[in-house]
């Protein structure tokens, strides 16, 4: 058995570089205009999409264009754009569709002249739902892309 | 890890002259549906010395389980046995096992040798009065019983089913843990049967899809290490990890060795758009095999290499497709209601297994390579990702149920889709990789 022991070793070194979630530094309230609370809570930080969409719909697009707007008046703000499906699909079909999503967000706000360095996408698949049941009113609100704002970016 | 571990010696026994039948052999058709298993005597295995009673127990336990569990086998109760096998060379009294109606007997010994034991086992054919093959031996160190039971058991189900076993195999898996909505992934490891599990990644990540090379030397998957899914390979010896084409902002996920294991498969997404590409371990050389605005995604080569199959939405929705290893000459074979994808080939080149969604239900089907000869073998609310067992005849897959309390599960279900059956792991799993056959 010295195979697991082995394993267990490797294994307690590996425990050490713990994977951490990027955190954004939250630099105030959602009253403060430069916060991302405020970009969360009064711009709006997500867009939801139909069933295998990855399609702007016209309510998408108003969200997008204060997006747009917030992003350029903050210029110390970078965003990472997070592309999500929801359960009803497959595993790597869902990985492509969040890409897709988060592709079509990001293309929004370049489009309205959003520096293109600023923006960073990756999609999350099925992988990280914020609802939990298993019917379309959670599966609509999971299939979003959802744009986190980190202060520290280009000031242009 | 799956090499190596250690050495089973393989030696043949010679076994008094018997009576030849001119009957055909036993002989199970899997391809056919085994509707009725076939009873089978597998009597406890002789050993003359006291300190390995247990361990001769545990390993018939270990081969009735094998067999029973393939859903081929029966394996008669021994109380039903009329007459205890008490000499391990003494001629077989077939009228005793004709009159419990056992097709087949195995029987068995265990044998101190050195610091190691020495496990030999004979079959017969009970109606034929005859012996089905040579007697082997397996000699390993004792704490390696579990494999000699897996290989004694492989070779019954072999010389009846004529298949490739797969008892003496391993599986990686994604262990899950945590909340719906913030689930923990990390990649696990454990005999086909769900013993001897280990993890391979620390807890705390989000890991995906592992899949084996094809000595199973190392592992390849989808890690968020670096916050985005990239492919990483794994040495299994080792555990050291290697993050593969590593570019600035790119998104890779879906790998899959190429049959001589130089090579990895894998999707690309740029820009939201997902295509397919080769990397060569090597040299880094990065191959694009697809260039359409489409997805093109879960790349499964032909065991000879000469083709891939892979799933895209080019038609509007996700279908198969099987294109020439270069990435030309590409043929849709999936034309059924509903969408098609995970597509895996079998080892034995036979037949593709995927992932069909149709009407609200996700089933485990397989097709013929030209796409004919369909056929589900399981439906509920979310099956996916089939992978294969060695021998090309059985299939392991994600169950996942619905809900704040669902969960994921791995099951396993044969070729013809009897014997639909949990695979035992310690908590909630998805995406299983079957090993090759261990050596």
């Amino acid at each position: 058995m010295q195979r697991l022991f082995s394993l267990l070793f490797v294994f307690g070194l590996a425990a050490c570089s713990n994977l951490t979630e990027p955190t954004a530094s939250l630099p105030g309230a959602a009253g403060n205009p430069q916060s991302q609370e405020y970009f969360k809570a009064v711009v709006g930080d997500r867009v939801l999409f139909a069933v295998d969409e990855a399609v702007l719909s016209a309510q998408a697009r108003q969200t997008l264009e204060g997006q747009a707007r917030w992003l350029i008046d903050n210029p110390t703000f970078n965003a990472r754009i997070e592309g999500h499906a929801d359960e009803q699909g497959t595993r790597e079909y869902n990985l492509a569709l969040g890409a897709r999503r988060a592709a079509a967000v990001k293309e929004f706000l370049v489009a309205r002249g959003v520096a293109d360095g600023r923006l960073d996408t990756v999609s999350f698949g099925k992988e990280r739902p914020i609802e939990i049941c298993s019917n379309e009113a959670c599966y609509a609100r999971n299939r979003r892309a959802v744009t986190l704002v980190i202060a520290g970016g280009e000031t242009t | 890890m799956l090499r190596g571990l250690l050495f089973l010696l393989l030696a043949s026994l010679a076994l008094p002259a018997l009576a030849q039948d001119t009957r055909g052999p036993l002989r199970i058709e899997i391809t056919e549906g085994v509707v009725e298993p076939v009873p089978i005597a597998i009597p406890d295995f002789l050993t003359s010395d006291p300190f390995l009673a247990e361990t001769a127990a545990q390993i018939v336990g270990v081969v009735r389980a094998d067999l029973s569990g393939s859903g081929i086998f029966r394996p008669i109760p021994s109380d039903a046995f009329i007459s205890p096998v008490t000499s391990f060379d003494s001629p077989v009294g077939y009228s005793d096992w004709q009159k419990i109606n056992a097709q087949a007997l195995a029987t068995g010994r265990v044998l101190k040798n050195g610091d190691q034991i020495t496990v030999q086992f004979r079959l017969f054919d009970v109606f034929a009065e005859t012996a089905l093959g040579e007697g082997l031996q397996f000699t390993a160190p004792e704490e390696s019983w579990r494999r000699i039971a897996h290989k004694v058991a492989d070779a019954i189900y072999s010389r009846i089913t004529g298949e490739g076993g797969y008892f003496d195999s391993r599986v990686v898996y994604v262990a899950e843990s945590g909340p719906k909505d913030a689930r923990d992934k990390r990649l696990a490891i454990m005999d086909y049967d769900g013993a001897n599990q280990s993890y391979l990644t620390a807890p705390g990540g989000l890991v995906l899809a592992p899949r084996l090379s094809p000595q199973g030397r190392q592992l390849i998957y989808t890690s968020y290490a670096s916050g985005r899914p990239q492919i990483t390979l794994m040495d299994t010896e080792t555990l050291k990890t290697r993050a593969l084409d590593d570019q600035p902002g790119s998104m890779t996920f879906s790998p899959r060795f190429t049959p001589d294991g130089n090579s990895v498969l894998f999707s690309l997404a740029e820009r939201g758009n997902t295509d397919l590409y080769r990397l060569d371990l090597a040299s880094g050389t990065r191959t694009r095999l697809t260039n359409a605005p489409s997805i093109e995604t879960a790349p499964s080569y032909a065991p000879d290499g000469e083709r891939i199959v892979f799933e895209s939405d080019r038609s509007g929705n996700q279908q198969l497709y099987i294109m020439k290893a270069d990435g030309s000459g590409v043929e849709r074979i999936s034309f059924g209601p509903g969408r098609y994808g995970t597509p895996v080939w079998s080892p034995k080149g036979d037949l593709i297994a995927f992932t069909k969604q149709h009407q609200g239900r996700f089933h485990i089907g397989v097709m013929r390579p030209d796409g004919s000869e369909e056929r589900l073998l399981t439906a509920s609310f979310l099956d996916e990702s089939p992978s294969w067992a060695p021998n090309g005849r059985v299939l392991m897959f994600t169950r996942e149920s619905p809900g704040a309390a669902g969960g994921a599960q791995l099951f396993s279900v044969d070729v013809t889709g009897r014997n639909l059956r949990p695979v035992a792991t310690p908590g909630p799993a998805s995406d299983p990789a079957w090993s090759p056959l261990l050596e």
